[in-house]
């Protein structure tokens, strides 16, 4: 009991620290929406992957990454509806 | 140090040593007979004053009592003969009865002092006279905020009452104290008018503060004063929705009918609290007690005849009373005290048969508690009455809740206490604030309350404060009233807990409300009250910060009405920077502004407090904000030239605390004004006039534009012919004071210029003055070094340092240290003085007293360090081999210092040149490591380890593994340093004899039993493998784990363990070859098998990230991922430490493949640990995540960012 009750709190706080981390009740469309996020902040994170996208698409660098930056507004669409 | 005195001490100790081979005790008879040194408590001329005959002192007290006692009989000590004989009790008689308490029962005494009130002073105890007052009215609430409560000019009006009565009270004292009597009527004494002893009398009488509403003996009193009462008490009835207050009598004490709640609530504006107001003030042997009890079934049995009888039922409907408190007050009982009606009552015993009919073991619905005290039925007696729940309306049901729940959390066990603790918090809402606080607060007002119980309590409010919010608004006060005394507690915790409460509290119930909840109190009669305010009112500022209350504390410190308000105002101001510290310097000059015109004000009072808050402020201000005091600058100074006695304490307080803030110029300008003050007050009698010149003394001393020339010139003649007296060293408040002070100056003025000046004393005869001495010789030296030290000063010093030694009578660390550090100060300057020195340790380490020799052998440890640079190597050896031959020391503490000190010598003259030669030493030091004592163990250990680490060759091979044999025991040891040595020493053990007998050695102590015995072996297996290489150990492990015997299989993984996480990259010749072993390990069927194989997969993968071992590390994570459905705790945390190890080694990519896999699977119990590994991958290392993040095909999801190919 005192185990369980520690190991959620101690889950809350690492939830509470990193945006990204899960538990059993995460949806798809939370964990996919974060792995985007993940994705383009990592993209934007390293200017030579950055700058070699730019090149493949031929935007500027500049803004490629805006795009990115905006992208991570809802990277996955619009949330399910609730069902109940 | 001439070799014949040399041979004269070994001798002595010799003889010591064989007489101690002879008896085990002490023989005191072959102690230091033929001394040279004169007794200091004998006639030195015994050849006149014969010593063969009787004891001259016979009958005699040959020692004064220090604390003085027994000085009763100075006060008719005229000198003169008696001639008439005095008949009085022996002193053993009179000394048994003033101790008192030494044949009480330890256990009781214990018991009692585990209450609060046991260890409150007298003001503290004050807190019991405060009452709960009634809820008020959230003034704040929006909407409807009808409930009923008091407002805030009812309850304005009520101190307004108070006051006026305290006035007419004091008026009527006064009218006593001058002789006119209350009463007119009274009849006066015939032969003489002589008014004093009356006064007296009725001054002695009316001392008792009295309230108003308590009926006295005293209502014989003035025309004028009646009137007053009466048309104050129509006030009250005026009020707005108060009910009609009556007067209040005894008689009207109607028992309450719910124990819990505070009683007296209908129709009595001050509610009463059960235990702070009636209970306490009838004995409680009264209704109570042993003579009352009623009578058992068994004694009614053995009383009655048994025939002829019959035992009825009792009739229906009939419910004993259970609730003592109501018992208490079913009779009214004769109040004691203030009437005066009460009488004396004879304390009764508690007696077991009483107790054992009110305590109930098990509280229905409750379950078992830890304890259940007596008082605790007046709050929880409910709980057993046994009422049918079914038949009771959902308050009373409520009621019946909190109070089970409080019940558990306060007396309950620690598991009970959480799950209640979680409950009441929950549910705090629900509950109500009414129904808990009323419940809660009482609890905290009851005066057996002990520490533990005060602090779940509390917790309890600070945890329910969080889920209340402003629903507390009507309690604020209860709660206050509760809190308040523990900001004045002698505990730090409990100070600290109630500074969060009243902070949380206000952040619950706003600023707004907070004040208008305080400021009531802010001129209450009562001091006890308004200091404990200011108190809160401070902690309320830090929690709501100061800006927000400046505004109020303006206008209370300026208030015109009362100086008791200002007086608060002021203390609330000095209260802030002592909470707050640094953190007021943004508004120092709004606090500084706001209390700056009190220190003119007509009350001297408010002047001395307003003195001490600019101190405060100042102290806690330092080094900045001077621009801050500008304005009260000169106020201060003309105060400061104007106050005299307490008032000036406080003034100079402040300019003390006020001048290093100054910049140099303005310092030394001012330092000098005021010392010429500070200088007529060194003379003062006043002990709190003493600390604070010191206080400033240092304060001055330690500015920048104070000089030396200055201090030397003015101020050190004073204070030297002031406070280096005798009598300063007796008084601890004061030797502390006075020797800080010093250090202070010496820091400005040099360390010679002071030493010089103390250093006779160290010759004085008083042994305290001696000590306080040399402590401040010690701590000047330790700061400044002895550069300063002249020659001839140097002599004197050495001289009186080892007088000051010798001559103890206690033996003292001070000494010790203060020695230690002259010597170590003086460096190569105390050659000249070392024989002298070394003489002394020899013969006080032949004292008969233990004490004497630890200190000598401490010291030697202390001065080794110096003997070896003053080149004294012959010394050094003749004390090597001294404390040698002391090695069958008896008493361990002793043992200890002299392993210590034999260590010290070992260190500075090396293992080569060491008297005694090592290879006699260290065979003597075998059966030692036996001991058991801490002490002598750690200096062993640490003496074994060196001689292992500098010079194994000295010692045969088989000498070690004796060593290692003894060593095994050590690892048993409780301290951790211990344990660690013995550790450290069998690594060097193995490394001068080789490993294969080592570790042979702890191979076979895999096998023992205990636990901690078999982990410190697997280190130790460990440490021997990095010393000799892995490969002289790793394969004699292995062969180890062939044995089929868990517990030995279990202890070779351990050292494994150890071991790969000590050769860290060197694992990696070895991964292949442990491998097999560890498959069989990872498979085996004990959880804590496959545990400890995994911690040391998780140390091996640490140790081979990248160096190409990626291969077996994916075959162990095969073999480890099963493994994630474990439960126990410590199994699984292994496990998922393992796998993060060999996430570190072979990549995220490959193991989250692993991952993906159960991320979203349909059971809940295999998703939990998939996604603890998620998490962790992710927070350890996310970026490295997003290559690998696995393809997700529908629309919307891909990534196609990652598709652009160049």
């Amino acid at each position: 009991m005192a185990d369980k009750l520690r190991a959620t709190q101690q889950l809350e706080q690492l939830q509470a620290r990193y945006v990204g981390t899960g538990h059993a009740d995460t949806t798809k469309f939370e964990w996919t929406s974060n792995l985007h996020r993940d994705t383009y902040s990592s993209y934007i994170g390293h200017p030579p992957l950055l700058e070699y996208m730019a090149l493949g698409t031929g935007t500027p660098m500049a803004k490629l990454k805006t795009a990115l930056i905006e992208k991570m507004i809802q990277p996955v669409g619009k949330p399910p509806e609730r069902e109940d | 140090m001439a070799d014949s005195e040399f041979e004269e001490i070994r001798r002595l100790q010799q003889e010591r040593n064989a007489a101690k081979a002879g008896s085990k005790t002490f023989d005191p008879s072959t102690q230091r007979e033929n001394t040279t040194k004169a007794s200091l408590t004998d006639a030195l001329d015994t050849t006149l004053y014969d010593r063969s005959g009787v004891d001259r002192f016979a009958g005699y007290n040959t020692s004064i009592p220090a604390d003085g006692d027994d000085d009763d009989d100075m006060t008719d000590g005229d000198g003169t003969r008696r001639l008439v004989g005095q008949y009085t009790a022996t002193k053993e008689m009179m000394n048994e009865f003033a101790g008192g308490d030494d044949d009480t029962d330890a256990l009781t005494s214990r018991a009692e002092a585990a209450q609060i009130q046991d260890r409150e002073t007298e003001y503290q105890k004050r807190r019991f006279k405060r009452k709960l007052s009634p809820t008020r009215k959230d003034g704040f609430a929006n909407g409807e905020g009808e409930e009923e409560g008091r407002s805030y000019k009812e309850i304005m009006q009520e101190r307004e009452l108070e006051r006026e009565e305290e006035r007419v009270r004091r008026k009527i004292e006064e009218k006593l104290k001058n002789g006119e009597h209350a009463n007119g009527s009274e009849h006066e004494a015939t032969l003489k008018r002589d008014t004093t002893p009356e006064a007296e009398a009725s001054e002695g009488t009316r001392k008792r503060k009295k309230r108003w509403d308590v009926a006295t003996a005293d209502d014989t009193s003035t025309q004028e004063n009646a009137t007053k009462k009466r048309s104050s008490r129509w006030d009250v009835a005026a009020a707005p929705d108060a009910t009609p207050v009556m007067k209040r009598s005894r008689w009207d004490q109607a028992p309450s009918l719910t124990a819990a709640t505070p009683i007296g609530n209908q129709g009595l504006v001050t509610p009463m609290h059960p235990s702070s107001a009636a209970i306490p003030a009838m004995p409680l042997t009264f209704g109570l007690g042993d003579r009352n009890a009623p009578l058992s079934d068994e004694e009614l049995d053995a009383m009655l005849p048994s025939e002829g009888y019959k035992i009825l039922d009792p009739p229906p409907g009939y419910a004993p009373i259970r609730t003592p408190a109501r018992k208490l007050m079913s009779t009214p009982a004769p109040m004691a005290s203030s009437s005066g009606i009460g009488g004396f009552m004879m304390q009764e015993p508690e007696n077991a048969r009483v107790l054992g009919k009110q305590m109930p073991t098990e509280i229905p619905g409750v379950g078992d508690l830890q304890f259940f005290k007596a008082e605790d039925m007046n709050y929880f007696g409910k709980l057993v009455d046994g009422a049918d729940e079914n038949t009771m309306t959902v308050d009373e049901l409520k009621e019946r809740k909190i109070m089970r729940l409080l019940l558990k959390v306060k007396n309950g066990t620690p598991p009970m206490r959480k799950t209640a603790l979680r409950q009441l918090t929950d549910n705090a809402r629900q509950f109500g604030a009414g129904p808990l606080f009323n419940q809660i607060l009482p609890l905290l007002m009851e005066k057996t309350l002990e520490d533990q119980e005060r602090h779940l309590l509390v917790k309890v409010i600070d945890r329910i404060l969080y889920k209340l919010d402003d629903l507390v608004r009507p309690y604020t006060h209860k709660i206050l009233v509760v809190i308040e005394p523990l900001l004045i507690d002698q505990d730090y915790y409990a100070r600290v807990e109630g500074r969060e409460i009243i902070s949380n509290l206000s952040k619950a119930a706003g600023l707004a409300h907070m004040i208008s909840t305080m400021r009531p109190d802010i001129d209450h009669v009562d001091e006890y009250v308004r200091n404990t305010t200011a108190r809160a009112f401070a902690v309320v500022a830090s929690a709501l910060g100061i800006p927000a209350l400046l505004p109020f504390l303006r206008a209370v410190c300026r208030s015109k009405k009362s100086w008791q308000a200002r007086h608060t105002g002021v203390k609330i101001v000095q209260q802030i920077p002592i909470l707050m510290g640094c953190a007021i310097l943004p508004h120092l000059k709004g606090l500084v502004e706001c209390i700056g015109p009190n220190l003119e004000d007509e009350q001297a009072k408010v002047r001395t407090v307003t003195s001490l808050a600019i101190a405060a402020l100042a102290e806690a201000a330092h080094p900045y904000g001077i621009e801050s005091f500008d304005t009260i600058l000169n106020p201060l100074w003309t105060g400061a030239k104007k106050q005299r006695g307490k008032g000036l304490a406080g003034f100079l307080k402040a300019v003390g605390y006020v001048i290093p803030l100054m910049d140099e110029e303005y310092a030394n300008y001012y330092t000098s004004q005021v010392m010429d003050i500070v200088l007529r007050e060194f003379q003062s009698p006043d002990e709190e006039m003493k600390k604070v010149v010191l206080k400033v003394v240092s304060q001055c001393a330690g500015t920048e534009g104070v000089t030396s020339q200055y201090l030397k010139e003015n101020v050190l003649p004073d204070f030297f012919k002031s406070f280096w007296i005798r009598r300063m060293a007796l008084d601890k408040r004061n030797y502390r004071q006075v020797v800080e002070t010093t250090v202070d100056l010496a820091q400005k003025v040099g360390c010679g210029e002071i030493v010089e000046r103390i250093v006779d004393h160290l010759k004085d005869e008083s042994e305290p003055y001696r000590k306080m001495t040399l402590e401040t010789i010690e701590k000047v030296i330790s700061a400044l070094g002895a550069a300063d030290v002249s020659e001839k000063l140097e002599e004197q010093l050495v001289d009186g340092v080892l007088f000051a030694f010798q001559e103890q009578s206690v033996e003292d660390i001070v000494m010790l240290n203060g020695f230690g550090t002259v010597v170590n100060a003086l460096g190569t300057r105390t050659k000249p003085y070392l024989p002298q020195i070394v003489s002394t340790i020899l013969w006080r380490l032949n004292n008969k007293s233990s004490a004497v020799r630890q200190q000598s052998a401490d010291l030697i440890s202390r001065i080794a360090v110096v003997m070896k640079q003053c080149g004294e190597d012959s010394l050094m050896g003749k004390l090597g081999i001294v404390l040698y031959e002391y090695l069958g020391e008896e008493y361990p503490e002793v043992l200890g210092s002299i392993l210590g000190a034999l260590r010290s010598i070992v260190t500075v003259v090396g293992i080569n040149s060491m008297q005694p030669p090592i290879k006699d030493l260290l065979p003597r030091l075998t059966p030692i490591l036996r001991n058991r004592h801490e002490k002598v163990q750690e200096n062993t250990i640490d003496l074994v380890g060196r001689i292992a680490d500098r010079g194994p060759e000295f010692v045969s091979a088989r000498e070690w593994m004796r060593i290692c044999f003894e060593l095994l025991d050590m690892l048993k040891a409780h301290k951790k340093g211990i344990r660690r040595a013995a550790n450290n020493t069998f690594g060097f053990i193995a490394k001068a004899i080789g490993p294969q007998d080592v570790l042979a050695t702890l191979l076979n102590n895999l096998r023992v039993q205990e636990r901690q015995s078999r982990v410190c072996t697997a280190v130790a297996i460990g440490i021997v493998a990095e010393t000799c290489a892995p490969f002289t150990v790793l394969p004699a492990l292995m062969n180890e784990y062939r044995v089929p015997e868990l517990n030995v299989q279990n202890g070779v993984l351990k050292a494994m363990s150890f071991l790969f996480e000590y050769i860290g990259e060197m694992a990696k010749d070895y991964v292949y070859a442990i491998t097999p072993l560890l498959e069989d390990a990872l498979i085996d069927r004990d959880q804590v098998h496959r545990q400890t194989a995994a911690s040391v997969v998780k140390h091996i993968a640490l140790g081979v990230v990248g160096l190409g071992c990626e291969d077996a590390m994916l075959h162990l994570l095969n073999l480890i991922f099963p493994n994630i459905f474990e439960t126990s705790p410590h199994v699984i945390d292994r496990i998922i430490e393992a796998i993060d190890a060999i996430r570190m080694a072979i990549g995220p990519g490959l193991v989250m493949n692993y991952v993906w896999a159960g991320l979203f699977h349909p059971a809940r119990k295999v998703r939990t640990p998939y996604w603890r590994l998620y998490n962790n991958a992710y927070v350890q290392s996310a970026d490295s995540l997003v290559p690998y993040y696995p393809n997700l095909d529908e629309e919307k999801l891909k990534r196609e960012e990652l598709y652009i190919v160049l």
